[in-house]
């Protein structure tokens, strides 16, 4: 039972709203210590698995590139590409997207990103969209810009185990070989399909649904376009 | 051409040592000493990972904590264009500036399709400096312009750009203090383990709440499953392991969107977006993620034991 202190805190210091990396520590050196860990021992697994998981953080080297673009227009130019596209509404720009993400993600291509295509492209494309509708006030903003980042998310996770060599697969196999199960990649990534299938179908419904929401916000304003 | 990961790791190094520097000469910086100490020690953590004492790199890991739990980070002057400037240079360069966004994601994809040795990680490296060159040799930018545009993206984001390696770290202390076997034998507990339906319940949903606690579907994978997937679902009802691991998998994530310990996917692009709302990406995802998550349930209550 008191093997669960470290998920005890971290519930608890995140609903208290401490900083998620403090709470995260604490969590960490609560659990190595019941499990008779030294302190010294904590310090060094903690390093060790920082610095083995780096990998996680490599999207710092994008960000000079992505910048640069900025600096010379490319939100603005994204802008002006949707502007030219009449009939692409909100909701369908996400969708049209979430489709790509999944599709190229489940052959095993990373093409996307928050910060390498949501944050350059499809947020201005859907913000621009929703102008289009006379709906630009902050509030709106916030909801669209969110919707946006979830069609990156949605596309990604829904769609990254049709890969047979994802990195999710080849955990669930080593955890599954480790207990003495053997697993095939390629059954497993046929039986990540229906759910992606069925989270491509929710995520159509919640866009069209936002384009609904933002044509009626638009229509109530009537001619202030303030 | 052989890149290594290590080198991908130490170029990343560099770029942060170039933002500390840009950081201390800054004379707007708010928090100086502690947004220069944060983003230099984790640029050293990428150089020297390997060579310095995993105890050593830990202390560092705590003072970027400690750093980061004092909000002693702050933002700085970026000698940024004003909406005139990029207003002129969009009609200046047109589409053309789509062109170094798309070779990262491209040259990614062709080192990890063409070099399967070195795959997607330093492909990713590799793109994002053709990308940069590709830039470079468009816009004609000053390359300490190209980093103090980069470290103004990287404010943005601050300090939450470490959590997923800390909880790396902290399910890596959990696998070492046998937290799996505990979960196992409370679920037990409180769980119908006859009912083959219970337990599925138990498993999609513990995997979607652990994942949201840990923030890390592939830290929960191992902790639920060998605590609730293999005892009770696999061993006492007999489902495929094979199938019920993938759909467990997507389970989780199903809690990653609904959890703010997912950093990297819902808290830091609400930061690079600019929302007012932080938790704005996971409000939208909600309304997804619960159908989502009871589809998955039905899922492998059907498809994960085949003839039984």
């Amino acid at each position: 039972m008191i093997k669960l202190i470290g998920v005890v805190i971290v519930i608890a210091g995140l609903l208290f709203r401490f900083n998620p990396l403090l709470v995260v520590l604490a969590a960490g050196f609560a659990t190595g210590l019941v499990a008779g860990m030294s302190p010294l021992e904590i310090l060094s697994a903690i390093g060790q698995a920082f610095v083995t998981n780096r990998y996680m953080s490599l999207l710092v080297l994008v960000l000079p590139v992505i910048g640069v673009l900025e600096r010379f227009g490319l939100r603005e130019k994204a802008e002006d590409i949707i502007r030219s596209m009449k009939t692409l509404t909100a909701g369908r720009v996400m969708f049209v997207y979430q489709l790509f993400r999944q599709v190229t993600v489940g052959l095993g291509l990373q093409l996307g990103g928050h910060p390498s295509f949501i944050r350059p492209i499809i947020a201005p494309m859907t913000e621009a969209a929703a102008a289009r509708e006379g709906v630009s006030n902050a509030g709106w903003l916030d909801r669209i810009r969110g919707m946006s980042a979830s069609a990156e998310n949605y596309g990604n996770f829904f769609g990254q185990l049709i890969f047979p060599a994802a990195g999710g697969l080849l955990l669930i196999k080593g955890v599954m070989e480790n207990a003495g199960y053997k697993v095939d990649l390629l059954v497993m990534s046929q039986y990540a399909i229906p759910s992606a299938i069925a989270a491509s179908a929710i995520a159509l419904a919640r866009f069209l649904l936002l384009d609904r929401a933002i044509r009626a916000a638009g229509k109530n304003k009537g001619g202030d376009r303030g | 051409m052989n890149v290594t990961l290590d080198q991908i790791y130490a170029v990343t190094g560099v770029f942060l040592l170039i933002f500390t520097v840009l950081t201390l000469t800054d004379k707007k910086q708010s928090g100086k000493w502690g947004t220069a100490a944060f983003w230099g020690l984790y640029g050293i953590s990428f150089i020297w990972g390997k060579e310095i004492p995993p105890a050593v790199v830990g202390g560092m890991v705590v003072v970027m904590a400690l750093i980061a739990g004092a909000k002693w980070m702050g933002t700085g002057d970026y000698l940024s264009a004003t909406a005139e400037f990029r207003r002129k240079m969009a009609d200046k360069y047109g589409m053309w500036l789509f062109g170094p966004a798309l070779a990262v994601p491209l040259v990614t994809f062709l080192v990890a399709w063409l070099a399967p040795k070195m795959g997607a990680l330093i492909g990713l490296g590799i793109g994002s400096i053709v990308g940069l060159v590709l830039a470079f040799l468009l816009t004609r930018v000053m390359p300490v312009q190209a980093f103090q545009e980069g470290r103004r993206m990287l404010d943005a984001v601050g300090w939450a750009i470490i959590l997923s390696q800390f909880l790396a770290a902290l399910g890596f202390l959990f696998d070492k203090a046998g937290v799996g076997k505990v979960v196992a034998e409370m679920v037990s507990a409180v769980v119908p383990v006859d009912v083959r339906l219970a337990t599925v319940i138990a498993y999609c949903v513990g995997m979607a709440l652990f994942t949201m606690v840990m923030g890390n579907a592939f830290a929960a994978f191992a902790v639920i499953t060998t605590g609730i997937g293999i005892p009770l679902v696999v061993k006492l009802h007999g489902a495929d392991p094979a199938i019920a691991g993938v759909i467990a998998m997507l389970s989780g994530y199903c809690g990653t969107l609904m959890t703010p310990m997912a950093a990297n996917f819902n808290v830091v692009p609400a930061a690079l977006l600019e929302m007012s709302d932080k938790n704005g990406v996971i409000r939208a995802q909600v309304m997804t993620a619960v159908p989502l998550l009871i589809v998955n349930i039905c899922l492998m209550y059907f498809l994960a034991f085949p003839g039984k």
